[in-house]
């Protein structure tokens, strides 16, 4: 019989997504006869408890002030805890900063096997194997487990799954857990930062421009404003355009920056990782324009350009502005 | 402080057509350039600011084949001491696991004050080196530093957490601490400046010197093991417009316009 644990993410005071996709693949992989519980850390839990007691078969509530602040290590020496008493076979958490900040430390302290950011996972016999992307995203690899009677731990894809709604009558027991008599983490959470509001708020943009790597050099950024100021769009980028400093951290969109739902999103010179799409939610009607063919982005748009940006961006610039004239 | 530093060398494929090889294990790499990991360029940069400032010694690790020696040499050109090269046959198809406790032998029997590592690998883009390698070593760690300093024994991190928020954390040292892209700006290395630290002996150390049993790393060891890469499947993504340029603009404006989206 497979016990299945879910790390619940917590963020602003409310269960992330993520939390019922997992149930959805954790009650697929629990068979019928398993058991699929969640873990929940943190202060003043009993709504969020409630909540999930609808569809998981038993919540682990660590209610304790020491947690009140999200944090990998506090989190990790509750879970280590309760991994090794309740036996799971396998323990499954979203891809997310937190996790990768938490797994790696917690599976080998249990001593079982990891697998990351998986947007497949299936038993074979007792093991388990996974699909997953390497190689910048541009390859899938098929991977699998060593044996291990220390349980299995895995992260998985956002949006790999589709969430499970919870029922409103399933009734999942709630039970109290205390955090270890010798909890003594060794990190402390001086504050949080909050992004840095922008002159222009990306999120509230129905259009949008978006720009990545492939712009090459910060005075290209030039024509992209032209672009945005014809589309009557804002501009926002991917991560390494902020990491050299030529766009700030609040014109970032993706899973380190912010989430967006324009209606019209049009992403320039962007390969399209999982983490920069991650920030695209919504029914937004999403164009590519890039001069790799194999780009993943080209993968999940409705509408690309294979170009050279410097040559299409201005032609397209012309065409916005005759259609908005 | 003494500070040491792990990279890693990886295929760029920012312009690279990749193909998988025949054994469908690896990618076809007769076209491939490799350099160091992009965030390990970042994780040497920090671990070279911090010893412009506070005095002591950088000490860079690898764990890869012959040619690994590159990165090395790069770190070295940065600003780093000193290298070391973790290079043995039986370490081919480690996983993170097998890399961490490799790391963990080398580094464990030297009293490191930090021990940086990029946030994540290009190639295998797991993100967990760092973490087991804190696990191991039984130290401290925080992952996805975007801002570090040190003052004395401690050091304060900020790091990417829940929500695209950043959290500051105090954590004692000695640490593991990975990091984020966007951390700093690494320096240019030139090839004069790889050229000066050509003759500096890189030490090489085995399986055997690691106190390593051939079983607990690469394939033998691996708890995860790869079994096929593939290429993602086409179709059912975008429609890719063609003809000239004013063609494919004019189309592109007219899909938007059908989609309401303009």
């Amino acid at each position: 019989m497979k016990k299945i644990l879910v790390i619940v993410e917590r963020h602003a005071g409310a269960i992330d997504d993520s939390a019922w996709e997992l149930l959805t693949l954790a009650r697929a992989l629990a068979g019928g006869d398993g058991t699929v519980s969640a873990a929940l850390l943190g202060e003043g839990l009993d709504a969020l408890a409630a909540e999930l007691a609808k569809g998981f078969d038993n919540v682990h509530v660590f209610d304790d002030s020491r947690l009140a602040v999200p944090d990998a290590e506090g989190d990790g020496l509750a879970l280590v805890a309760l991994i090794e008493r309740e036996g799971y076979s396998l323990t499954l958490a979203a891809h997310t900063n937190l996790s990768i900040d938490l797994l790696p430390w917690l599976s080998v302290k249990v001593g079982g096997p990891l697998l990351a950011d998986c947007f497949e996972l299936a038993w074979r016999g007792d093991e388990l194997e996974a699909k997953r992307t390497v190689f910048e995203g541009k390859v899938h690899a098929k991977v699998a487990t060593s044996a291990s009677d220390k349980g299995y731990f895995a992260t998985v894809r956002g949006g790999a799954f589709e969430g499970a709604a919870p029922a409103a009558n399933a009734g999942g027991a709630i039970q109290p857990e205390s955090l270890p008599a010798d909890f003594a983490p060794r990190r402390k959470a001086l504050r949080t930062v909050e992004p840095e509001a922008g002159e222009v708020d990306i999120t509230a943009s129905e259009v949008l421009i978006a720009v990545g790597r492939g712009i090459e050099e910060e005075e290209n950024l030039e024509i992209i404003n032209s672009l945005a100021e014809a589309a009557g769009a804002a501009v926002c980028c991917s991560r390494p355009v902020v990491d050299k400093g030529w766009l700030p951290k609040a014109r970032q969109v993706g899973t380190s920056g912010l989430t967006v739902s324009p209606k019209l999103y049009v992403a320039v010179g962007i390969s399209g990782s999982f983490q920069h799409m991650g920030g695209v939610k919504g029914s937004s009607y999403l164009v590519a324009i890039n001069k790799d063919a194999k780009a993943p982005i080209f993968g999940v748009a409705d509408v690309g350009i294979v170009g050279d940006l410097f040559e299409v961006i201005p032609a397209l610039e012309e065409e916005f502005k005759k259609v908005r004239s | 402080m003494d500070i040491a530093v792990c990279v890693k060398r990886v295929p760029d494929l920012t312009e690279a057509e990749i193909e998988i090889d025949s054994d469908g294990l690896s990618l076809e790499d007769s076209d491939l350039d490799y350099d160091l990991n992009e965030w390990d360029d970042f994780a040497v940069e920090a671990a070279v600011q911090l010893k412009e400032k506070h005095g002591g010694k950088v000490t860079a690790y690898t764990v890869g084949d012959d040619d690994a020696e590159e990165v090395l040499r790069r770190a070295l050109a940065m600003g780093a001491d000193e290298a070391i090269h973790l290079c043995d046959d039986a370490f081919a198809g480690s996983d993170p696991w097998g890399i961490a406790q490799a790391l963990q032998r080398a580094i464990g029997d030297r009293k490191f004050d930090l021990i940086l590592c990029g946030a994540i690998s290009s190639d295998g883009t797991s993100g967990h080196t760092g973490g087991m390698l804190a696990a191991l070593l039984d130290l401290p760690q925080v992952a996805l530093a975007t801002a570090l300093e040190v003052n004395g024994d401690k050091a304060e991190v900020c790091h990417e957490v829940e929500g695209g928020l950043e959290r500051v954390v105090e954590i004692a040292l000695p640490a593991v601490i990975t990091v984020q892209s966007g951390i700093n700006e690494p320096r240019y290395v030139s090839i004069r400046g790889i050229r000066k630290v050509a003759g500096m002996d890189i030490d090489v150390k085995e399986c055997d010197d690691l106190g390593l049993d051939s079983g607990q790393v690469g394939d033998a060891g691996a708890r995860v093991r790869l079994e096929e890469l593939a290429l993602p499947p086409t179709g059912g993504g975008a429609e890719i417009l063609e003809g000239s340029i004013d063609e494919m603009v004019t189309t592109l404006i007219e899909r938007i316009r059908e989609q309401g989206a303009l």
